[in-house]
């Protein structure tokens, strides 16, 4: 690109009409998406973003980058295919609880265990929105809706597990309205290399209102989330004196209070991001235990992409020629008769 | 057929038959290449059953490989084989029903003991119950030769014993005198590092040749030269739908100057195809084995999206997968090949036996009016033009292409004349011109094609988003303008139309315009070929005309077919092209249909075609 051209986010927002529902989460996440872009200081004609269906697959539209909105549950799929084809540009991955658990499941299992260099973020907000408010793969248990009046009752996936399952390299969550550190976490997942999958809680004003409520509201978050950094305590609450100690009887994490029945800080579990194990306990946390939010794992892991052959053709011709002759030649020509 | 007879004849068929593991299809491997070296033409049919390696012995799990060769031209590999080499019992009595009387019948005496004859459910002995009665038999004791040969080379019981298949090659190699080199060749190269089992293998071929030479088996086996065909003054080689299929791929990303990504999922009998293509990255194209149909197309589908064009092979079950995405590819107007491997459906089918029934799913089986180009290849080696016109329309047109080729071109072969690829001419692309900083918006479209600008990433000037979401038709941006959805519906019918204007108008392959049209289209090539060659040199009115172009039909094929009194249409299924037609020419067809996982034997054609056709009495009688 021309030097000087410095692209504000706005640079990125594309000339079509958002048409999200006023107060829709999705609102936010478009603008982290945009000042994470700027912040990049990303190409737009090298940097692509590809979505399967339902509300969250629409972003791409909104972004002025290229960008695919292909079929349900496939993003993965051809998001893999685009950076194959070509490894330098950066992929982005758009899909929703629905689109990447449900019936695109596979995909993403696939793309996670090949580790594909994409940065996968998955919209969890715990409903089918664009088809009015079905319960989903990640719906809790009870969760009434049109297709389960009298509650849900199978068991959700938590997505960041599941992700583990698969071998991913870089797993992270953050939730819709934070607009100081989402930005951060989408490039720290544009910056890995390999597949990085950013769960990103959001709120379906619509359909499952204030789902994440305990983890947005200012008045309850300190307490029901810890954000997790690398080589720091896990330590969480509005005076930082709650914690999470490893118990390794269980092997399971707890909340603790420092000072309380003899807690230090000494007990407190520091966060190793390289240990799928502390990953999988992390994300296994469910009320009354802190949300575990920021980047949950991340370990070095060979990229599909750069180890898929890259070799250019070179000499093509004479090459498809030599395979043409790859089997013993009748030669009926009249030379070889003289 | 006396001896004599069979002797006289200037073209043979010969099926191999024996266990799944017997190594059959290897022996027909080798056998084609020293035909093909001796200047043969030929045409091969393996015919094996889906397990790997069915339970020995048994009827259901005989392999068998023939093959058709010699001084005539040869389209198909034969109705019925006049030299069978059977293994074991299973083999002789499954294939029995099938061979020409007085038909010389070679077994492997050893293995007509009690328990094999039991294991193929014969509850007396073909070879002495009179079951062999119409045929030449020469019962040799296969194993225990072969054993003997091998006995030098230190190999177990189990090892030596498969060396079997060498030792009947070297047999049936000397009978036709045809070279052993290729197959000495091939031993060396394949088992050059286990040198026992390498000279195993070569003393067994040596052996079965000696054999023929010494054993004075007098008439019933003895040695025919076969005269070389008539073959025009090119290079050949042999090859196989699927081999032939690669090299189209290959020869036509060079053709169009495009890189490509060949993005698959194995399935029966579509993943050679993928096999062939692995490696190949100097060649201009990359494979990716993806974990599902789905994931194969789409992944070609992003490919096309990033400027390689994508293309994905499988099978019926396989296509029905990918079919959703196919819909995305036509509304996002990218350039896609969808190779369908048919196999006898429905549902699993039977995966190894072949059909055409997959024309329906081809021209018509998408959701909302998708439109998508077909082709089909009639035989192996035409496997490589086919796939040079399947790419030429997708980048052309900037459309998917399905090119229906099926499990019998994929595995048989036949004598091919090398294409000299710098004679092709190029292949055009939709893409951006940055020589002359095209500015042209992504969505304008060529009058003559339809075909939209192929802009991908990396290029600033075309930043687009699409979707499969109905966009507008010159900004691409999202619409559900009613206008609009009409305009595109009519700008995919229109693409499509355009097609026809791109490809040679239908010739007949041969006849005159007159009397009983034969119209087929795929495998079935070989077979009416000769059938209707044999019915016109016997006076009948008849013509073939061989369809590649499925979807669009070829612009004068109406008008063609209107010369006809009748139009006769022998298909592997229940009237698909006979529907096609119907529909798109509004004409009376007659179908003759087959469906027994088998290709068409040229005498059940011949026989449709007497009843339909007319002789010409007069111009007979002078011809």
């Amino acid at each position: 690109m021309a030097e000087a051209l410095v692209l504000e986010p706005k640079d990125f927002a594309s000339d079509q009409e958002v048409r999200w529902c006023p107060g829709c989460g999705d609102y936010s996440i478009l603008k982290a998406v945009h000042r994470a872009l700027a912040d990049a200081g990303s190409d737009p004609a090298n940097t692509v973003f590809v979505s399967g269906i339902g509300c969250s697959s629409r972003l791409p539209y909104y972004v002025n980058t290229y960008g695919f909105h292909t079929i349900h549950g496939r993003a993965p799929a051809i998001a893999t295919g685009v950076k194959l084809a070509n490894p330098e540009l950066d992929v982005w991955v758009i899909t929703g609880d629905g689109d990447g658990l449900s019936i695109g499941g596979n995909h993403l299992l696939h793309a996670l265990r090949r580790n594909v260099n994409l940065n996968i973020l998955l919209f969890n907000n715990e409903i089918y929105g664009l088809t009015k408010g079905q319960y989903s793969p990640t719906s809790r248990v009870g969760t009434r809706s049109p297709t389960s009046p009298s509650g849900s009752f199978d068991q959700p996936v938590v997505p960041g597990v599941f992700a583990v399952g698969a071998g991913a390299t870089f797993i992270a969550r953050a939730v819709d309205i934070d607009q100081k550190g989402l930005p951060t976490l989408l490039n720290a997942g544009r910056e890995h290399e390999g597949t990085a999958f950013i769960e990103i809680l959001q709120n379906c004003i619509v359909y499952n209102e204030d789902i994440w409520e305990s983890v947005s509201s200012k008045k309850t978050a300190a307490d029901s989330h810890v954000v997790c950094v690398h080589g720091q305590p896990l330590l969480f609450g509005k005076d930082r004196k709650k914690g999470l100690r490893l118990n390794t009887q269980s092997l399971t994490l707890e909340a603790v209070v420092i000072g309380e029945a003899g807690v230090t800080e000494n007990d407190i579990k520091v966060h190793d991001e390289t240990s799928t194990t502390l990953a999988h306990l992390l994300l296994s946390m469910q009320a009354p235990l802190p949300m575990a939010m920021g980047i949950l794992h991340r370990r070095q892991g060979e990229a599909f992409d750069t180890t898929y052959r890259k070799r250019k053709p070179e000499g093509r011709r004479q090459r498809v020629k030599a395979l043409l002759r790859s089997n013993n030649v009748l030669d009926r020509r009249p030379a070889a008769n003289s | 057929m006396t001896q004599q007879e069979m002797w006289q004849k200037t073209s043979h068929v010969v099926r191999f038959a024996g266990d799944s593991g017997d190594g059959i299809q290897l022996q027909g491997a080798q056998f084609t290449q020293a035909s093909a070296l001796t200047g043969h033409d030929l045409a091969t049919f393996p015919d094996f059953p889906a397990e790997i390696r069915a339970p020995a012995g048994t009827r259901f799990g005989v392999s068998a490989f023939q093959i058709q060769f010699g001084g005539d031209r040869i389209t198909t590999p034969g109705d019925a084989p006049d030299v069978l080499v059977a293994f074991n019992p299973a083999a002789l009595v499954v294939n029995l029903n099938h061979i020409t009387s007085g038909a010389l019948v070679i077994v492997d005496e050893s293995a007509f003991n009690e328990q094999r004859l039991r294991r193929a459910d014969l509850n007396s002995n073909p070879l002495e119950d009179g079951s062999l009665k119409d045929f030449q038999v020469c019962a040799i004791d296969i194993a225990a030769l072969t054993m003997e040969a091998v006995k030098p080379f230190g190999l177990g019981a189990k090892d030596s014993g498969r060396c079997k298949n060498f030792w009947a090659l070297g047999l049936i190699l000397w009978m036709f005198d045809q070279p052993r080199e290729p197959t000495v060749q091939w031993i060396r190269r394949r088992f050059g590092r286990e040198a026992s089992v390498m000279e195993a293998n070569l003393a067994a071929l040596n052996a079965g040749h000696a054999y023929g030479e010494t054993a004075e088996l007098g008439a019933v086996l003895a040695q025919h030269s076969i005269p070389p065909a008539q073959l025009a003054s090119v290079e050949y080689r042999t090859i196989t739908g699927a081999e032939a299929l690669a090299l189209g791929i290959v020869a036509a990303g060079e053709l169009a100057d495009v890189e490509m990504m060949f993005c698959s999922y194995p399935i029966t009998p579509a993943s050679s195809l993928l096999h062939q293509l692995t490696g190949l990255e100097d060649a201009g194209i990359t494979t990716f084995q993806a974990e599902d149909e789905i994931a194969a197309v789409c992944s070609a589908i992003g490919a096309s999206y990033a400027g390689k064009l994508g293309l994905t092979s499988s099978s019926g079950p396989g296509i029905a997968l990918k079919t959703e995405a196919l819909g995305l590819a036509v509304a996002t107007e990218l350039p896609l090949v969808i190779v369908n491997s048919q196999r006898a459906g429905p549902s699993t089918g039977m995966p190894t036996k072949t059909e055409q029934s997959d024309l329906y799913q081809a021209v018509y089986g998408r959701n909302g009016d998708t439109p998508i180009p077909v082709v089909a290849s009639r035989s192996p080696g035409d496997c490589f033009d086919t796939a040079i016109e399947a790419v030429r329309i997708a980048l052309q047109h900037m459309t998917p292409v399905i090119l229906l080729t099926d499990g019998y071109i994929a595995n048989a072969s036949e004598l091919w004349p090398l294409p000299d690829i710098d004679t092709y001419a190029a292949i055009p692309t939709a893409r951006p011109n940055p020589l002359t900083d095209d500015k042209r918006a992504v969505f304008s479209r060529d009058p003559q094609t339809e075909a939209r600008l192929w802009a991908s990433p990396g290029d600033a000037a075309h930043i687009y988003r699409v979707g499969g979401l109905e966009k507008d038709y010159d900004t691409g941006n999202i619409s559900y303008d009613s206008d609009n959805h009409q305009r595109m519906t009519d700008m995919r019918s229109r693409k499509l139309a355009s097609v026809a204007k791109f490809i040679p108008a239908q010739s007949l392959e041969q006849g005159s315009e007159r009397g009983l049209a034969v119209v087929a289209w795929g495998s079935t090539y070989g077979a009416v070929y000769q059938a209707v060659k044999d019915a016109l040199r016997e006076g009948f009115d008849v013509s073939h005309i061989h369809l590649r172009h499925l979807n669009p039909l070829p612009a004068n094929l109406g008008e063609l077919l209107a010369k006809f009194d009748r139009v006769l249409v022998p298909e592997l299924n229940t009237g698909q092209l006979a529907t096609v037609l119907r529909d798109k020419l509004q004409i009376a067809v007659i179908q003759h249909n087959q469906v027994n996982g088998q290709p068409f034997a040229v005498a059940n054609l011949k026989a449709a075609i007497r009843v339909q056709a007319t002789r010409r009495m007069k111009e007979a009688s002078h011809g």
